[in-house]
């Protein structure tokens, strides 16, 4: 087997991707967009709204002059990014650039794990040389759609105030430019090596994304599929959002978990199915939040009037856990609802406050379970103020989730049959209390708007759709308050609407498993081999590893895995094996046995039957002999047979060489060397006696 | 190579067998066959009979109760399964691994409660879930179903969250308060609904390490599924009762091609083709109709929407009521949006009848001259027609049975029995013999001089959908079980002539032993492996040795048949491993020993030229010469 780490990706946004070959098949899990490098794009002209005394060149101007490169390029090394520093242009998507370096007609499988992880299918299924089979569950195949569908028709407004763009690189993808960018936004575009650089592409179009999904081939529940008769594949519930998944793949050779980000106990989706990976021979654990975290909490400081509340305090409780019992009943469902609790406290008292509250949001199934809760605040509280909804998909999204009780958790599960919804947003929109509409521009939203109010809207990289009108309407006003995910890089993502009078609201949301998990899981799971990332924070290595051997594996580096079985298991039609004849050979502890059947493959299980032909054809076989000839076994032999001869006594016999001469039923000669025997005979009767006395002494098949 | 040596042998006829070294019993390979390798149907109910299905299977050594029916024709102790069959000690967790329910008919789960509230059985149980309709795939039925409903919002499954585990309780709830005497209580009902779980179709639970069940599609009624369960390499599908052919409101049942030692299939109404009723619009003259309660499912429904066209076309003014006090989804019918008191009529105003809402509230309002409403008492002996659907259908008890009393002696009036009527039944008396008594209770007698008209649209499967499934599924054994015995003796003919599988119809309380797969697990090599699943050559019959053609010539493709060999090596301490031909020597630490054969014969010797001799390719070449004046072709291996 063999697996190489295209992409660790970075966060719930932009899951990891890898490429696994088993059994001469090659796998591509998941294959995301960095949709967080759309920050270095800026969405409107930032000289408008630029403060007058802010001193500034005409950025139009500077990005078609290369005159004072230089004096430019050494001031953005040492000054911090600004806001004209970012690129005016219509916007390109970043997918893994290493995965176009592969080609793409040798992948045969695509697993999707989230609906994030299948935002770049459309440029592989553009590709005519693809022709991959994809597997998604069907929560996350219509979700991803309606993402997909979300991106395109938000990108069309980018398209409309840059004006329709050239056929051919990019103004800015030029190097001349590439060279005059600020090293922050030069990084994000290229990479330190500027390999990244090939990862850019211009979005897809509505007839992509349905092309894609046309052939993708959803999943049930724990519905197994069998690719090519060889693969048995199957996604089971990994509780970070609705319709994400593990996988296992099996053959008849290895059978192999895919560990994606997981949540133990979730307060909307399915709950982290872990029993179900137990007993597989290979993890590859592809759950990098944990290192993700660390990455982003020392770098990026928020904006001057912030507050942040820190994902941190998790850690420090139920560190000692042994037990595989104890996993799921961490605090983290009460930690979800704390921190939901403490956004709609903030919202509650920034509407109070006459100022409106926006919330971009990433995550689905946080943002329906913000959303119940706060509804449940305001009625608390005794304000009324509209909350909308401003997104293409609302509608279609607010629907599919109360009709997917299969992904959801069993507290939600227990409500259909209780006759309730799902989520609680059906109801507020029956109330009138929730609004939806499909974009800011809409007749109704117009004739519905009163401020203050909460608003939801995609998207978070806070460059796409509604967001970026609303931000620039609040951005200003104290009294506002914006609700952003961590770790989205929200120094670069807020640039353009800044100065920042508008309160930020930095949360972070469990996004995979706990470090301190991880080791009662592996024991739980009983893996023979684990592969896991290199740069796991080493602390939680050294526990781990005693009963299964630890492959770290880093970016893009190839890694031959060991196979965990040589052989292949297969199973003996009962038939088949009572028709062998086994013979006992050495000191009686090995029998062999002839094996004549047909093989057959069926859901990724060899089965070897017996074939119509019975056990006689066996004329048509080699007998396959190994040992020395012992000569007086030999003459017994023969005699019995009633075969008379003589040992020849002149024929080197120093050498190891005998030579049998028989004269009686007629002429004949068997000579016998160390690793081979001839018989000579002019009678074909005789020889054929001859052939089996000598087999008869023989050890052989 | 292989093929001179494959000639030369052939050439001399070597026969050989081994059976003087056979070492069977030292051979870890030939495991006794344990008792576990048999699959054990115990029928505990719908043996040559229809009514409360319940049949226990043995497989692998696990044990699973297919359905947990109520026989409606009795009132003693034949109501219920035998369950003491499963476990004397009443030890019911260990005895069973897990109960399965098809569907929520009270034939096929009626006995739940019962067993786990009273017999005490506290392990899994599994009933599906919830269902989307792919609804854009059946284009009648979104016309029919849902008319409010626009293509656009059709892009969406819906779902219907309705499914086996929303209704059972309801169903059950029905069935208690029609007992005679309570055997069990409504919370008695929540709890046993608690230790459910909902399972998707499709959806591969894995109930325990080796016990695997999935559900299939089953149409019939909303929420019917069938269930294949796999232990080891024995498998067996289970049905319950299903339908072959989509109707206007369910598709028919559907199920990958599956390998299956076992087909346990219910043949309930296996004789009435389903279709050729619909179309038939005669039964719409009657003023009375007794609708089925306990069988309510799409069949209700469809009659109320045939109803409805008929009413429309003729122009028709007579009223049509339900009978409200009993029947708790004839209230909902009536009035949608009130009476939600208690959870019960909540959940069927949500799931249950969605669907029966959108049929009513559609035409309801096109057609004014429909009445579709509440039933009172004092209606039964009012004068002029009227069409009032009655619960229980079988009429044995409750309303209905009020209602026939009243109405049957006047031959004006018509009974139309929808679904089918368990026998002890008055329902089944009016169905089976035109007497014009029938018994009602001990004492009671009633001159029926009514016209009965029996409606048999009930979804059950007919024989054509069964034989198909059959020989779809192809299993190695099919039980037949829920029929009458006459239909089940002609349907075991039909499928041993015409489809050569073994089949079986068990009494109640029978047990029926059926041999399972069996298979063995070894190893096997890569190379093994991969020149099995290389097409093979053999060598061509006619292999003439004189025509000197290529040795690719020699070489026939063989079509088809991919014959694997290879060796298989059992080890006492370790797994049987299947090794090719050449990785034979290699593991067994032996070099080979070749025999090789020097043909003579005698070449005279006039001319030097004359008689070249033509040599094997393959010549062995230290090969020491005979004395004799000859030439030695020697072939070797």
């Amino acid at each position: 087997m063999k697996h190489i780490c295209l992409s660790k990706g970075g966060g719930f946004n932009f899951p990891p991707c890898h490429i696994l070959e088993i059994g001469g098949f090659r796998i591509l899990v998941d294959c995301p967009l960095d949709l967080s490098a759309l920050a270095i794009f800026c969405p409107f002209q930032t000289d408008f709204y630029r403060t007058p005394n802010c001193e500034s060149s005409d950025s139009k101007t500077k990005w078609h002059s290369f005159s004072c490169e230089r004096d430019r390029k050494r001031r953005r090394i040492e000054e911090p990014v600004e806001a004209d520093d970012l690129i005016p242009a219509e916007p390109w998507y970043k997918a893994v650039a290493n995965l176009h370096l592969w080609d793409l007609s040798s992948i045969d499988v695509v697993l999707i794990t989230s609906f994030t992880g299948m935002l770049g299918l459309p440029f592989l299924t553009n590709n005519v040389r693809f022709s991959a089979k994809i597997y998604a569950t069907e929560a996350t195949a219509q979700l991803g759609k309606l993402m997909m569908e979300d991106l395109v028709s938000m990108h069309m407004e980018f398209r409309q105030y840059y004006g329709p763009a050239d056929s051919g690189l990019p103004q800015w993808m030029k190097w001349e430019a590439l060279e005059s960018l600020h090293l922050d936004v030069r990084n994000i575009v290229m990479g330190n090596d500027g390999a990244q650089l090939g990862g850019w592409q211009p979005l897809y179009s509505a007839a992509d994304v349905n092309e894609c999904m046309r052939k993708v081939q959803t999943l049930k529940y724990a519905e197994e599929a069998c690719y090519n008769g060889a693969l048995v594949i199957k996604a089971f519930s990994s509780g970070l959002d609705i319709g994400t998944c593990n996988w296992t793949i099996s053959s008849s050779k290895s059978r192999i978990a895919y560990l994606s980000s997981s949540i133990f106990y979730s307060l909307h989706a399915m709950s982290f199915d872990y029993h179900s990976l137990r007993g597989n021979d290979l993890v590859l654990f592809s759950d990098f939040s944990s290192m993700m975290d660390t990455d982003s909490s020392g770098g990026s400081c928020a904006s001057q009037s912030s507050m942040t509340i820190d994902s941190m305090n998790l850690s420090d409780e139920n560190t000692n856990e042994a037990t595989i019992n104890a996993l799921g009943n961490t605090n983290e469902s009460s930690d979800v609802m704390d921190k939901l609790a403490f956004i709609c406290s903030c919202a509650v008292d920034s509407v109070g406050n006459g100022g409106s509250v926006l919330i971009p949001f990433g995550r689905v199934g946080i943002m329906l379970q913000l959303l119940e809760q706060m509804f449940a605040s305001l009625e608390s509280s005794g304000l009324e103020v509209p909350v909308f909804i401003v997104s293409s998909v609302a509608e279609e999204m607010l629907d599919f989730t109360n009709v997917v009780p299969e992904w959801l958790c069993k507290e939600r599960q227990e409500k259909l049959y209780l006759g309730e919804a799902l989520f609680g947003h059906a109801k507020q929109i029956k109330a009138k209390k929730l609004h939806l509409f499909p974009a800011i521009h809409s007749a109704d939203l117009v004739k519905m708007w009163r401020e203050p109010c909460i608003v939801f809207t995609p998207h978070w990289s806070l460059r796409l759709g509604p967001v970026v009108h609303l931000l620039r309407r609040w951005c200003r006003d104290p009294n506002s308050l914006l609700v952003m995910e961590h770790g989205t890089g929200a120094e670069l993502a807020l640039l353009p609407f800044s100065p920042m009078a508008m309160k930020v609201l930095r949360c972070s949301f469990l996004s995979g498993i706990m470090m301190q998990e991880l080791q009662p899981l592996l024991d739980f799971l009983q893996p023979n081999v684990i592969l896991f990332p290199k740069d796991l924070p080493a602390a939680h290595l050294s526990s781990i590893g005693s009963s299964f051997s630890l492959h770290p594996y880093s970016e893009n580096e190839i890694m031959n895995v060991p196979n965990t079985r040589n052989d292949h298991e297969i199973k003996l039609d009962k038939k088949l094996a009572s028709q062998l004849l086994p013979r006992m050979i050495g000191e009686g502890t090995i029998a062999i046995a002839r094996l004549r059947g047909k093989l057959e493959l069926n859901h990724g299980e060899h089965i070897l039957r017996s074939c119509r032909e019975s056990l006689d054809s066996s004329q048509s076989r080699m007998q396959l002999h190994w040992g020395s000839l012992d000569p007086n076994l030999l003459e017994k032999a023969l005699q019995k047979r009633g075969i008379d001869g003589s040992w020849s006594a002149n024929a080197g016999a120093n050498d190891g060489i005998h030579v049998f001469r028989i004269a009686n039923p007629s002429s004949a000669l068997i000579e016998i060397h160390a690793m081979y025997t001839i018989i000579s005979s002019a009678d074909e009767t005789l020889s054929s006696l001859l052939v089996e006395a000598v087999s008869s002494v023989l050890e052989g098949i | 190579m292989e093929t001179t040596a494959a000639a030369a042998t052939i050439f001399f006829g070597v026969k050989k067998s081994y059976k003087t070294k056979t070492a069977r019993d030292a051979v870890p390979l030939h495991t006794k066959p344990s008792p576990n390798m048999a699959i054990k149907c115990l029928v505990l109910g719908a043996g040559q009979e229809v009514g409360k299905s319940c049949v226990v299977v043995s497989i692998g050594g696990k044990r699973i109760m297919f359905d947990c029916g109520l026989h409606m024709g009795h009132n003693d102790h034949r109501k219920y399964p035998d369950f003491s069959r499963i476990s004397k000690s009443g030890d019911f967790d260990s005895a069973l691994t897990c109960v399965v329910i098809t569907h929520f008919h009270l034939d096929h789960i009626g006995a739940l409660v019962y067993f786990t509230e009273v017999c005490g059985y506290n392990g899994p149980i599994y009933m599906t879930g919830w269902f989307k309709f792919a609804i854009a795939a059946n284009e009648f039925f979104q016309v029919a179903i849902f008319p409010p409903y626009s293509a656009v919002q059709l892009s969406l499954p819906i779902l219907r969250p309705y499914p086996t585990k929303a209704l059972a309780p309801l169903m059950l709830e029905d069935s208690r308060k029609l007992m005679e005497e309570e055997q069990f209580s409504n919370d008695q009902i929540k709890n046993c609904m608690k230790k459910v779980t909902a399972v998707d179709l499709k959806q591969t639970v894995q109930v325990d390490d080796e016990l695997q069940i999935r559900a299939y599609y089953a149409g019939h009624v909303l929420g019917a599924a069938m269930f294949y369960a796999k232990v080891g390499d024995s498998a067996i599908v289970y049905t319950g009762d299903y339908n072959m052919t989509p109707d206007r409101h369910l598709g028919a049942a559907q199920i990958d091609p599956l390998e299956l030692d076992l087909l346990i299939t219910d043949i309930s109404d296996g004789s009435v083709t389903f279709h050729a009723v619909l179309q038939n619009d005669s039964f719409m003259d009657f003023t009375a109709v007794l609708n089925n309660g306990s069988f309510m499912d799409f069949a209700y429904k469809e009659l109320c929407m045939l109803m409805d066209d008929y009413w429309e076309r003729m122009n028709l003014k007579v009223p049509i009521y339900f009978s409200a006090d009993e029947d708790p989804v004839s209230c909902q019918l009536q009035d949608p949006k009130g009476q939600t008191d208690g959870p019960v009529s909540e959940v069927l105003n949500r799931f249950l009848f969605l669907d029966a809402f959108e049929l009513v509230g559609s035409w309801v309002p096109s057609g004014d001259n429909v009445d579709f409403s509440d039933f009172d008492r004092s209606f039964i002996n009012a004068s002029g027609p009227c069409v009032l659907f009655a619960s229980p259908g079988m009429i044995s008890g409750g309303f209905s049975l009020e209602v026939f009393k009243q109405w049957a002696p006047s031959e004006k009036n018509l009974i139309a029995l929808p679904g089918y009527c368990v026998a002890g039944t008055v329902g089944h008396q009016l169905k089976s013999d035109k007497s014009t008594r029938v018994h009602v209770g001990k004492e009671t007698q009633v001159d029926v001089r009514c016209q009965i008209h029996h409606l048999s649209f009930s979804p059950h499967t007919d024989e054509k959908g069964i034989m198909d499934l059959i020989k779809f599924l192809s299993p190695k054994h099919v039980m037949l079980v829920h029929g009458e015995l006459p239909k089940m003796v002609k349907l075991k003919e039909k499928i041993e002539s015409d489809l050569g599988i073994k089949c079986c119809y068990p009494a109640n309380n029978s047990t029926v032993e059926i041999a399972s797969t069996q298979s063995v697990k070894i190893n096997a090599t890569d190379s093994f492996v991969q020149k099995c699943l290389r097409p093979n050559f053999e060598l061509s019959n006619n292999s003439d040795s004189s025509s000197q053609q290529c040795n690719a010539a020699l070489l026939r493709r063989t079509e088809g048949s991919r014959v694997a060999e290879g060796i298989l090596v059992m080890d006492k301490t370790k797994r049987a491993k299947a090794v090719d031909r050449d990785e034979l020597l290699p593991l067994l630490g032996a070099d080979e020993h070749l025999i090789g054969f020097a043909y003579c014969c005698p070449v005279s010797l006039s001319s030097s030229d004359s008689a070249q001799p033509r040599k094997s390719p393959t010549e062995l070449s230290n090969s020491t010469p005979l004395e004799e004046p000859q030439i030695t072709l020697t072939m070797a291996h």
